[in-house]
């Protein structure tokens, strides 16, 4: 077992493919290093397979929107349980498509985190063997983890609305309060204090 | 005759008649006999649990539970109702035998509760399905659920068993 620092593993990602892979994020908890869309699976692939790194473990896969940049980030956190290290990719795409090739076949464990992404951001992975929405139901309209969802307003007839039950005790609140102050003693305006 | 006026912590001053005595004898045997379908869906699950457990003990009130709402006087919602779980509700609600009835447990069930903004959670379970007994808390204490058992009795003894309570919702299409 030999725990390898993360600049170690980026360093050899490097050396295999150039510029497919980003630079290293400045040091934080997690530093990470963004990947071209295109050669995901090969790196996820000799990731988990090369001999020293052996990340036998997709720990998360999600997503983050970014409305401004016009990005969704798929972000992938891998583990290595053999070596305990840790390295985190992530995948830029287009916002108004987005799709990325699965890694399903590298990870099993890939297959149910992608079709939540899939359900709450709407990132299309192709290969996928089963896309369909995991939580939400299969008639669902719009992908409620991206910013600018909007909700539908209720589902199969069932209300979203609810009255606020303050508003009501703020009214009769009101009324009690007019009534004390109707039935309280009018202050004499002629009179001297 | 005899006129019995309900507790006036759940229904107000509502006073219903009773034609006969028989009333009296089955509603007691009714009240002392209510199962309950367990709906436990999050936290209140656990407490659901605790109340049938041995401190709180609801089945000295007669309350057993029953997994299968075939065999259900009564279900307990208890938890985060999303509205994917509502249709379900609303199933499990039509698949009990009359009469029936319901008891809210907790502030998710009762209007949403902390999840009521999100975009899945429904805003309470009396958007599908009539409540009988609304159990506040988050999650309510064993006691405060065995409160609800008590004030579901009092319901289920003052009222004449044979008519229909109120006019039922409409039945979805079952498959």
């Amino acid at each position: 077992m030999t725990t390898r620092s993360t600049h170690e593993i980026h360093e050899r990602l490097l050396a295999k493919f150039g510029d497919a892979v980003g630079p290293l994020s400045e040091p934080k908890i997690d530093p990470f290093a963004v990947v071209k869309r295109e050669r995901i699976v090969e790196i996820c692939e000799f990731l988990k397979t090369e001999p020293g790194l052996e990340f036998d473990f997709l720990e998360d896969l999600t997503a983050i929107d970014w409305p401004k940049r016009n990005v969704i980030e798929v972000v992938y956190h891998l583990l290595s349980y053999t070596h305990r290290h840790t390295l985190v990719l992530k995948v830029e795409l287009d916002r108004a498509s987005p799709s990325i090739p699965t890694v399903e076949g590298v990870w099993k464990t890939a297959n149910w985190f992608e079709r939540e992404v899939y359900d709450l951001f709407g990132v299309t992975f192709t290969g996928h063997p089963d896309l369909r929405r995991i939580m939400l139901p299969d008639d669902w309209i719009g992908h409620p983890l991206l910013k600018d969802y909007q909700e539908a307003g209720g589902w199969h007839g069932i209300s979203n609305e609810r009255e606020n039950p303050l508003v009501e005790l703020k009214r009769l609140d009101d009324a009690k309060r007019a009534e004390a102050a109707a039935a309280a003693p009018q202050p004499d305006p002629t009179a001297k204090a | 005759m005899t006129a019995r006026t309900m507790d006036p912590g759940v229904g107000g001053d509502v006073t219903l008649l009773h034609t006969s005595q028989l009333d009296n004898l089955i509603n007691l045997a009714r009240a002392s006999s209510l199962y309950y379908l367990t709906f436990g869906l999050a936290c209140c699950g656990i407490e659901l649990m605790q109340t049938g457990g041995p401190r709180a003990d609801v089945m000295r009130f007669g309350a057993i539970p029953r997994a299968s709402p075939r065999q259900a006087d009564f279900m307990i919602v208890a938890g985060t109702l999303t509205y994917k779980m509502a249709e379900r509700a609303r199933l499990l609600y039509h698949q009990m035998p009359d009469p029936k009835y319901v008891i809210s447990m907790g502030s998710c069930s009762n209007c949403g509760g902390l999840f009521q903004l999100g975009y899945s959670v429904c805003k309470g379970v009396d958007k599908v399905i009539p409540v009988d007994v609304y159990v506040p808390g988050c999650p309510p204490r064993p006691e405060a659920l065995t409160e609800g058992l008590l004030r579901l009795q009092e319901i289920v003894r003052s009222e004449p068993w044979s008519t229909k309570r109120r006019p039922q919702p409409e039945r979805p299409e079952i498959a």
